[in-house]
């Protein structure tokens, strides 16, 4: 194959690859701009003809929208703060502090990776009834406040710190907490960065827990409001195409702006296996 | 020691948080599983009975599970192939020297990822209505036979699959990307000198270094294809006919639907052995091809 061809097939190839990943989040973006019941006519329309905000209108006027992306917003940001600084406490201290267990803690941490989520969920929502956390923001919230992940990934990268910074600071008298704020946490930024994007996409993109757990409208997030509303809404396509703009256009702006440190994590994260 | 207690400190709220609300709801949900617990026992613990292996027993029992374990085999077997096909070949299009505009092609090929499933899946819905939607017409148009994809029960997993695929293959993209860049430049450069074909170079270069990263995806694949949840919840309620109820699916509506949560937990427990025992099984053929 000449070289011209194969770089106009490898180009080709990327471009229809490109589309068939974003032609369907494009046209959501163009249906949801479509009065009712333009999309449900033959031929599929591809551009509304006359574009509208009356779906967002009905959304949030009528559907209660906002009170769901406050929900997430809510949700979503408590779990990503608090989150991450148990992570990243627990974390360093697997890295860089001696303590009598700490291997085989660890290990039994590791060890925990492979029990799939699902399996906890039944006893977790008897615990959270007797709790009467269940149908509050604490149902979603407090069982997400550690992960195993997060704390093996900050280990991973705090693992990389010199022992000769502690050391130092230790000589002149520092407490391990003053250490851990004013010499750790700031090497410990980038993996902040990273650990945030995707604990904060992760707690956005959650379905299964927040549906079990929330059971009353007040508190869902958008994920649960958007599937509650879909088997409500069938043949509304415009309506439920704004939805979905709702949803997905948060995290995706997120992951746009902070596309380097995501992947980064995705890689480091992957490592474990 | 100092540093010892501030060590103990550092770790205890994480240690209570994965304590309390993960690992001890896992030793409950085992000890559940032997239990009748249901709306009665929600209603009084009193009522609460011991059952031995009894759940697992009927499970076994009910063509339901059967068949839930059947359409997620399915979706594993059919599914994992073809999104690490996906992945691998946009991998490789990316690497390619010959390839431009690289970044903007990266973002674009990993942007369903990051997107809320539930949302998605409300997307695909539509494309693939039977009646108004794109993919039918589009078919329609050149001619061919178009398809009830989520109303006809033989066409529902399959575009489950292909949604899943869809929404998935950026993800190992990424990681494939990172393997095939550790791969050295010269060994491609012996290969060319030599008259390899650029078919032969994949089979006897990418392929074989290829091989850890291909492992650790292949396995970390297959566990998050097993349960399979969202997706069906969202397009086809399980449906049609049950064609799509994966074992996640008939945990949940046993567990938060009819409320018998010593039984669904028996349905965790069993996707979880299988889980393991797969996972184990690849790794363990997987070393021995290394030994070989």
């Amino acid at each position: 194959m000449s070289p011209r061809l194969a770089k106009a097939l490898i180009n080709g190839l990327l471009i229809g690859a490109a589309a068939i990943a974003i032609a369907p989040l494009l046209y959501m973006l163009s249906v949801s701009f479509m009065p009712q019941g333009e999309a449900s006519a033959l031929p599929p329309p591809i551009l509304p003809k006359h574009p509208t905000l009356a779906n967002y209108r009905q959304l949030f006027l009528n559907a209660g929208m906002g009170r769901y992306l406050v929900n997430s917003l809510l949700i979503s940001t408590a779990i990503t703060v608090v989150s991450l600084a148990f992570n990243l406490m627990a974390g360093y201290a697997f890295a860089k502090l001696e303590f009598k267990g700490r291997q085989r803690i660890f290990q039994v941490l590791l060890g925990a990776l492979v029990i799939p989520a699902q399996v906890a969920m039944l006893p977790l929502f008897l615990l959270l009834k007797y709790m009467g956390l269940v149908n509050t923001y604490g149902a979603v919230i407090v069982p997400a406040l550690a992960t195993i992940f997060g704390i093996f990934l900050v280990r991973q990268y705090a693992s990389g710190i010199p022992d000769d910074l502690m050391e130092a600071a230790r000589i002149d008298g520092a407490g391990e907490f003053r250490i851990f704020a004013t010499i750790v946490m700031p090497l410990l930024k980038p993996i902040m960065v990273t650990l945030a994007i995707f604990t904060f996409l992760a707690a956005w993109n959650d379905f299964m827990w927040p549906l079990i757990a929330l059971t009353g409208q007040e508190h869902y997030t958008l994920p649960i409001a958007l599937a509650s509303l879909s088997r409500e809404h069938v043949q509304d396509s415009e309506l439920m195409m704004a939805g979905s703009v709702v949803t997905i256009l948060p995290v995706l702006v997120l992951f746009l702006a902070l596309q380097r440190y995501y992947l980064e994590g995705l890689l480091m994260g992957s490592v474990k296996g | 020691m100092n540093t010892s207690r501030a060590a103990w400190l550092f770790i205890t709220p994480a240690l209570i948080i994965l304590g309390l609300f993960f690992l001890l709801p896992v030793v409950a949900a085992l000890i559940l599983s032997v239990t009748d617990y249901d709306l009665y026992a929600l209603a009084d613990i009193r009522n609460l009975r011991f059952v031995a292996l009894q759940n697992y027993w009927q499970l076994l029992q009910r063509p339901l599970f059967w068949s839930a374990l059947g359409h997620t085999v399915y979706f594993v077997v059919v599914g994992v192939p073809l999104s690490l096909i996906a992945s691998l070949g946009s991998a490789m299009l990316l690497n390619s020297p010959l390839a431009r505009f690289k970044p903007f092609f990266r973002t674009a090929l990993f942007a369903p990822v990051v997107t809320t499933v539930v949302a998605v899946a409300v997307i695909w819905r539509y494309l693939f209505n039977t009646k108004y939607g794109l993919v039918n017409y589009a078919l329609d148009s050149i001619g061919m036979p178009t398809i009830d994809w989520l109303g006809d029960p033989h066409w529902a997993m399959p575009t489950i699959i292909l949604f899943a695929v869809w929404k998935n293959f950026g993800y190992n993209m990424i990681i494939f990307m990172a393997g095939l860049q550790a791969i050295p430049g010269d060994l491609y450069e012996a290969a060319r000198i030599d008259g390899a074909s650029a078919f032969a170079q994949f089979r006897h270069i990418t392929l074989p270094m290829l091989k850890p990263t291909m492992v650790m995806v292949s396995i970390l694949t297959v566990s998050g294809y097993f349960q399979l949840f969202a997706e069906p919840y969202v397009m086809t309620e399980g449906g049609p006919l049950q064609s799509t109820t994966s074992v996640l699916y008939l945990m949940y509506e046993e567990g938060f639907k009819w409320w018998n949560l010593g039984s669904a937990s028996a349905v965790a427990f069993i996707l979880f052995v299988i889980m393991f025992a797969v996972t184990a099984t690849m790794l363990r053929l997987s070393r021995q091809g290394e030994k070989a």
